[in-house]
């Protein structure tokens, strides 16, 4: 079989505990996001988008909706013969079996998978993250610099700078030092999670990494800083454009708040850059004789009567008369009943919300849970 | 039971009185319903019931078609064992009087394992439990099942349709007609059969051998002397999609709640091509009531009882109403549309001004995409 250019791993196992609920029953790239897609669906949709045809998934913490919404990579064009999609759980082993310690660790569990295709450079990815980018410009620049490693850097506020990891370079773009979470920092380049290695490259340290008993096996606290010390060849690549991480809540909700500007960034509707998604089959959403909706997306399946305003609805959502949902996310099959007012919150999947009840006070943003039955509060009766 | 059925799709469908929308394609394939096509409601009704092995007879002129289904994925029905099969020819007398056509639709026939057949058409838009016609044909024992709908206004739908005169109290179908819209109420054949296989292998060589014109249909009908024929009444919401004011009127019944939850139930939903659209985009300023909106379109003016398919902006200060616009069309500022189909790839430019009526509809056609 051919060698692979490039193969992309995408790191997918951790829960996201700061996104609360939405995290309680499935991994943090498998939350619903912007209408009709999962978090995962951006870097699996760049990837296809940069002509990358083969893509390890490491999975671990409740892989379940994940690998059902992966299934065999069809959305994406990633089910293939020679290549396509491979979900990468924790396995057991001659020697025993352990949990991915680490998202270095998780990598060099998987070194068989990376050697069956035996890729001259390897892309790692977060499947947490909200954004669009072509990973072949990426790869043009850490082959013209003849890097080992590149990481795809942004430009943040020097105020928010201690937040992030920080890549400090001279003159020609080449990383001299790498700080996580500066106190003072001297750079504002943070780190976007986004690696390309030079196989060989990796797997040395890979290997190495494994074999030192006092490491955390993280490539952001082990890798990068063991290269540098090693005067590897490490170089920055600058990234414009929109950028999110969308850790908590309060950030969830404000990245789904960006898609409903007209001239957003993200602009989910460039038609050369599609993102791509499972879909189930579903009518046309219906908008009623008395709806309003203003500045708001809405997906297939809805029924609309009542009155959307700046708020996003996922597919075969129902919303009553006289209902009102504003500034809000609301996930698949939720259905809001007459005289309920949804202000500021996230209702997870079916979410049954009875008449005459209100959520959400507009400050704090207010998350419900999953198959939550909301009873009548009678109110207005 | 469904096992022992496989599934032939006809589209030797007259198309005469809707030529506007026919021009490039099929009416198996014209867009319907905001997001589908004619064909993906008998084709969903069929997997549905659990058959697997589909045959799908076109006439010429079927690339928009065959770009729709595909390898049939979205009806499951790219498969190992069965699937779809798809044939360039329909049913009609006039392609099968070739020899070699008729040899290959025979080899598909017989290498099928199923002993029964459902052969239908594909313009006849409803969601129908096949499980219970087929489940009523075998009980019945007759030769032959044929599915009608008892309908109140065939002067002014179901046009060119047959007609069956049906015994009430044995079901038992005893002369054929055709609606010639001449009276209101009229039980319309809509041209779903049952039959074993070996009846329909039959026809396929005595229509072949025939000299005389007329469709498949008509030929089975010619032989109901011969055999018995029960009559199967379908109760649900039925429209025929065979005039330009038939097209108009069944997707503006969709905008009826209850039309629209009976054709789309989720314990037998209608399948279609996956296009991968963002959700539509609802910019502040826009006011839409009363319409079905499909994924990836961008409104800033006003919709009101409408049908907008995928891909459709709508700019500020633009007005449409009773309008069915199908997908990738832009309208322009200040445009205002009324009761006007636009076909795909249209641009309605600043301040156009395009009005029909509800009898006689605008219809805008389909402009290609290249020069």
């Amino acid at each position: 079989m051919a060698r692979k250019n490039m193969v992309a791993m995408i790191l997918a196992g951790g829960q996201g505990s700061r996104l609360g609920l939405m995290t309680k029953k499935m991994a943090k790239p498998a939350v619903s996001f912007g209408g009709k897609y999962r978090i995962i669906d951006f870097a699996l949709s760049n990837c296809s988008n940069s002509g990358i045809d083969t893509v390890g998934i490491l999975t671990q913490y409740r892989p379940q909706e994940l690998n059902s919404h992966i299934g065999i990579g069809t959305p994406w064009d990633l089910d293939r013969v020679h290549g396509g999609v491979a979900l990468l759980p924790p396995y057991m082993s001659e020697a025993g079996g352990d949990w991915y310690k680490g998202t270095a660790n998780a990598v060099y569990q998987n070194l068989n998978f990376l050697d069956h295709y035996n890729p001259s450079y390897v892309l790692m990815l977060s499947g947490d993250h909200i954004y669009k980018m072509d990973y072949r410009k990426m790869l043009e620049a850490h082959i013209k610099a003849q890097a080992d490693a590149t990481i795809a850097v942004i430009d943040v506020p020097l105020n928010e700078a201690s937040r992030f990891g920080i890549m400090n370079t001279d003159e020609t773009g080449r990383i001299v030092e790498f700080e996580e979470k500066p106190k003072q920092p001297k750079s504002t380049l943070a780190s976007m999670g986004i690696y390309i290695f030079t196989y060989d490259k990796l797997r040395d340290y890979l290997i190495r990494d494994a074999e030192d008993p006092n490491s955390s096996y993280d490539f952001g606290k082990n890798i990068i800083p063991t290269m540098l010390n090693h005067n590897e060849k490490l170089i920055a690549y600058r990234f414009e454009g929109y950028w999110k991480d969308v850790g908590t809540v309060q950030s969830f909700w404000e990245a789904n708040m960006d898609l409903l500007h007209p001239d957003n960034e993200v602009n989910l509707f460039q038609s050369n850059w599609k993102m791509y998604t499972q879909t189930a089959s579903r009518p046309s959403q219906y908008i009623g004789k008395n709806a309003v909706i203003k500045d708001s997306m809405i997906s297939e399946g809805c029924v609309v009567l009542g009155e959307v305003n700046h708020s996003i609805i996922f597919p075969g959502v129902t919303i009553s008369e006289n209902a009102r949902v504003v500034d809000s996310i609301v996930f698949p099959n939720c259905v809001i009943r007459e005289n309920v007012i949804v202000n500021k919150s996230i209702l997870l999947d079916n979410v049954r919300v009875e008449p005459n009840n209100v959520i959400g006070n507009g400050e704090d943003v207010v998350v419900i849970e999953d198959h939550k039955v909301l009873e009548s509060s009678g109110l207005t009766e | 039971m469904i096992k022992d059925y496989m599934a032939i799709i006809n589209l030797d469908e007259n198309e005469s009185d809707i030529r506007s929308l026919t021009a490039n394609r099929p009416i198996a394939s014209i867009p319907v319903g905001s997001r589908y096509r004619v064909i993906d409601f008998m084709l969903s009704n069929i997997v549905n019931c659990g058959i697997t092995n589909v045959g799908i007879f076109t006439k010429s002129n079927s690339r928009s078609l065959i770009d729709h289904i595909g390898t049939g994925k979205p009806w499951d029905l790219n498969r190992k064992i069965d699937g779809l099969f798809m044939f360039n020819h329909a049913l009609s007398e006039f392609v099968n009087t070739d020899s070699k056509l008729l040899k290959n639709n025979m080899e598909y026939m017989f290498r099928s394992k199923s002993q029964n057949v459902i052969l239908t058409s594909s313009y006849m838009v409803c969601n129908m439990d096949l499980r219970a016609v087929v489940k009523a044909h075998e009980a019945s024992g007759c030769d032959m099942t044929v599915v009608y709908t008892k309908c109140k206004d065939a002067s002014e739908n179901f046009i060119n349709c047959y007609t069956l005169d049906v015994d009430e109290k044995t079901s038992r179908v005893k002369a054929v007609g055709k609606n010639i819209g001449y009276e209101d109420e009229a039980n319309i054949c809509m041209e779903v059969f049952l039959m074993k296989k070996e009846k329909l292998v039959n026809f396929m060589y005595k229509s072949a051998n025939r000299t005389t014109g007329g469709s498949f249909y008509s030929m089975i009908f010619d032989e109901i002397e011969n055999m018995t024929m029960n009559a199967y009444e379908f109760k649900g919401y039925v429209s025929c999609i065979n005039t330009v004011s038939s097209y108009y009127k069944t997707n503006k019944e969709m905008l009826d709640l209850e039309v629209s939850n009976e054709l789309f139930r989720s314990d037998r939903p209608v399948f279609t091509k996956i296009k991968d659209e963002p959700p539509t985009l609802y910019v502040e300023g826009c006011h839409v009531s009363n319409s079905l909106i499909a994924d990836g379109c961008k409104i800033m003016g006003t919709v009101k009882d409408s049908l907008l398919g995928r891909y459709v902006d709508v700019e500020e200060g633009a007005v449409v109403e009773d309008c069915i616009i199908l997908q990738n069309i832009r309208i322009h500022k200040g445009a205002k549309l009324s009761h006007v189909i636009i076909d795909k790839n249209v641009d309605i430019e600043q301040n156009t001004e395009l009005k029909g009526n509800s009898v006689f509809p605008l219809v805008i056609e389909k402009r290609n995409m290249f020069k």
